[in-house]
């Protein structure tokens, strides 16, 4: 857990080389919002989430719902991000694998409410809109909130350009993160999602005595 | 504290071997496997209820029964009985008289069964499969301490006037546990009778099992059944047992790598680390049992899953005799000198629940009237509540 007065970004990568140009990009962006963050007196901290180091631990979760002691360290991170930035390599004209099994672990209402910046990197700037119509979808399941900007880079885009959407993106992710979206959602309206006890992460124990299921309970169906 | 073993009746192909045993071995080896249960000097035998391959048991109450009559003093049970997709009316009816057969060496668990292709083959609805387990206790609850029921619900065709038989055995309904892993409802219904409540608990770390066991005991307490350290709580757990441990280590993990839920899936240690199970000497599986206490305070039954995964008939038998020599009567001393003296020490026996409610008088004895077709007119179908003494409580449906 954070401390109240600092706000958490999490970066997710499922770059898979050493280095990798997927972390790259979402470690570009991280710096880049943390500066941003210092110049507007919000005092952010940073943690990187490396998916390759967790493939296994993530597929034993999806085959068997055993959650490893190192995946449930990351799903605490996550589940105590107040912005996470999300950045996966292009393969077969989709988002990775292990991206997608990654988030089809996390409790449904793990991420509600939260900022997520999409970043992707392809061999071929054909696969440019694989964040728009593929990855936002995923996101909007999770009643997470994805920044408008989605950063992609093809081989060509390393260059010039690339530093001014990271920008934007950024811009639109902390605009997010101070207005306190993530927060005004949870405060206000969070019962209204699907939740089951113990989900969220654990978080959810709230348990309504005041309902027709408990009436029913106690034989007064 | 009551130790026993409990089944899924899960018919599995031994991956040492490649053999699948036949449906016939494999209930055969269930019996023998419940009387060696007792042999060894375990409490409790409980066994599942499923409705599809590769199950073998559809029909608990049969296989119970016939246990019963081959054993003398071992308590049986269920691991679970479904109270969605069984009518609570045959529910009453079974196990009523399984109770009789068994001289009251029973009791049942209730779960909700989480097959979704089981509920339309019995004519249910998973999405409605909370509620529907709710209403089916409750009404199973009454169709035990009322001899007349009038009943409407949402889920079942009304009952006008109908008597549920045999009678409970000595008019005491069994004891009735009810297993959740994640629905505090279900937890609040076991605490509002004054039921069990029992956590699977193996596949999980065992924070998860605790927050639900906690709310139990608190609503337990709530509700004015005793105090929250005296609410009747069960565990499973998981054991394969060598004399050395690395030969339990070495014997177990085959059949761990492949077993249904949990295999292909995740190193035997780190499941060890996380989970329940226990693949050690018989000093490693009391340690680790002795901490489930130390995590859910002083509890009244522990089952272990033990003839699962394609485990041989033979090997399930030696461990049994692990479990029974060197493991069970250690746990015993144990947990017996650190239990809080006024926690009850077992789940309540059938001659306890018998002197609760008739202190020194004779049980009842239900003997019916001559059959008048129904029980909607005149008065009690039994004979000890006729039409002058109408009004006594046990005939009052409402």
């Amino acid at each position: 857990m954070t401390q109240e007065t600092q706000t958490s970004l999490v970066v997710i990568s499922a770059g898979t080389s050493d280095p990798s140009s997927t972390t790259l990009l979402a470690n570009q962006v991280a710096t880049r919002a943390l500066n941003e963050a210092s110049g507007r007196q919000i005092s952010m901290v940073t943690q990187t989430i490396e998916l390759r180091r967790l493939a296994r631990d993530i597929t034993d979760a999806l085959v068997t719902q055993f959650i490893s002691a190192d995946l449930q360290q990351a799903l605490d991170l996550v589940r105590d991000a107040d912005a996470l930035v999300v950045a996966t390599p292009v393969y077969k004209a989709g988002a990775s694998g292990l991206l997608i099994s990654f988030f089809q672990v996390l409790d449904n209402d793990l991420l509600i409410g939260t900022p997520v910046l999409l970043a992707a990197t392809a061999g071929s700037a054909r696969h440019a809109l694989v964040v728009d119509e593929q990855l936002r979808g995923l996101f909007a399941y999770l009643r997470a909130i994805t920044v408008p900007t989605a950063l992609f880079a093809a081989p060509e885009d390393w260059g010039e350009g690339m530093a001014q959407r990271v920008d934007r993106a950024v811009a639109e992710l902390l605009a997010l993160v101070a207005g306190g979206f993530r927060e005004a959602v949870r405060n206000n309206v969070w019962t209204s999602y699907q939740h089951h006890y113990g989900s969220a992460g654990g978080a959810e124990l709230a348990i309504d005595l005041d309902t027709d299921l408990m009436r029913l309970a106690t034989g007064r169906g | 504290m009551e130790f026993g073993i409990f089944s899924v009746s899960d018919v599995t192909r031994d991956p040492t071997t490649g053999y699948t045993p036949s449906e016939a071995e494999r209930i055969d080896a269930v019996v023998q496997i419940a009387q060696k249960a007792e042999e060894v000097g375990l409490d409790v035998f409980a066994i599942g209820e499923h409705h599809n391959p590769p199950f073998f048991s559809s029909s608990p109450t049969t296989l119970l029964a016939f246990i019963a009559a081959k054993t003398t003093r071992l308590k049986l049970s269920t691991s679970t009985t479904l109270i969605t997709t069984n009518d609570p009316v045959r529910i009453a009816e079974e196990y009523a008289l399984l109770q009789h057969l068994a001289g009251g060496r029973i009791d049942l668990m209730l779960g909700r069964g989480n097959t979704a292709p089981v509920y339309p083959w019995f004519g249910k609805d998973i999405r409605t499969g909370l509620p529907l387990a709710l209403e089916n206790y409750n009404l199973l609850h009454r169709l035990w301490r009322e001899d007349v029921v009038d009943f409407a619900g949402r889920f079942r065709t009304p009952l006008e006037g109908f008597t549920s038989t045999p009678r409970p055995l000595d008019d005491v309904p069994p004891f009735v546990w009810h297993g959740a892993i994640r629905t505090p409802e279900i937890a609040e219904q076991a605490a509002y009778y004054g039921d069990g409540f029992f956590a699977n608990h193996i596949f999980a770390p065992s924070e998860h099992s605790l927050r639900l066991i906690n709310f139990y005991r608190q609503r337990f307490e709530h509700y004015g059944h005793g105090k929250r350290s005296q609410a009747i709580v069960g565990l499973g757990g998981q054991a394969f047992i060598a004399k050395r441990s690395q030969d339990a280590i070495e014997g177990f993990r085959p059949y761990f790598n492949e077993a249904p839920v949990y295999g292909h899936g995740p190193a035997m240690e780190a499941f060890m680390r996380q989970t329940p199970l226990s693949v050690g000497s018989p000093q490693q599986v009391i340690e680790k049992t002795l901490t489930f206490r130390e995590t859910f305070g002083d509890y009244q039954r522990q089952l272990f899953l033990i003839d699962h995964a394609g485990l041989p008939l033979k090997t399930v038998l030696e461990q049994l005799e692990l479990l029974g020599e060197s493991v069970i009567p250690v746990l015993r001393r144990e947990l017996d000198a650190k239990r809080d003296p006024e926690v009850p020490e077992r789940a309540p026996t059938h001659a306890q629940l018998v002197k609760a409610k008739y202190g020194e008088n004779e049980p009842r004895q239900p003997r019916p009237q001559a059959n008048r077709g129904d029980n909607v007119t005149g008065s009690s179908p039994y004979l000890d509540f006729d039409a002058a003494t109408d009004g006594n409580s046990a005939f009052k449906a409402r």
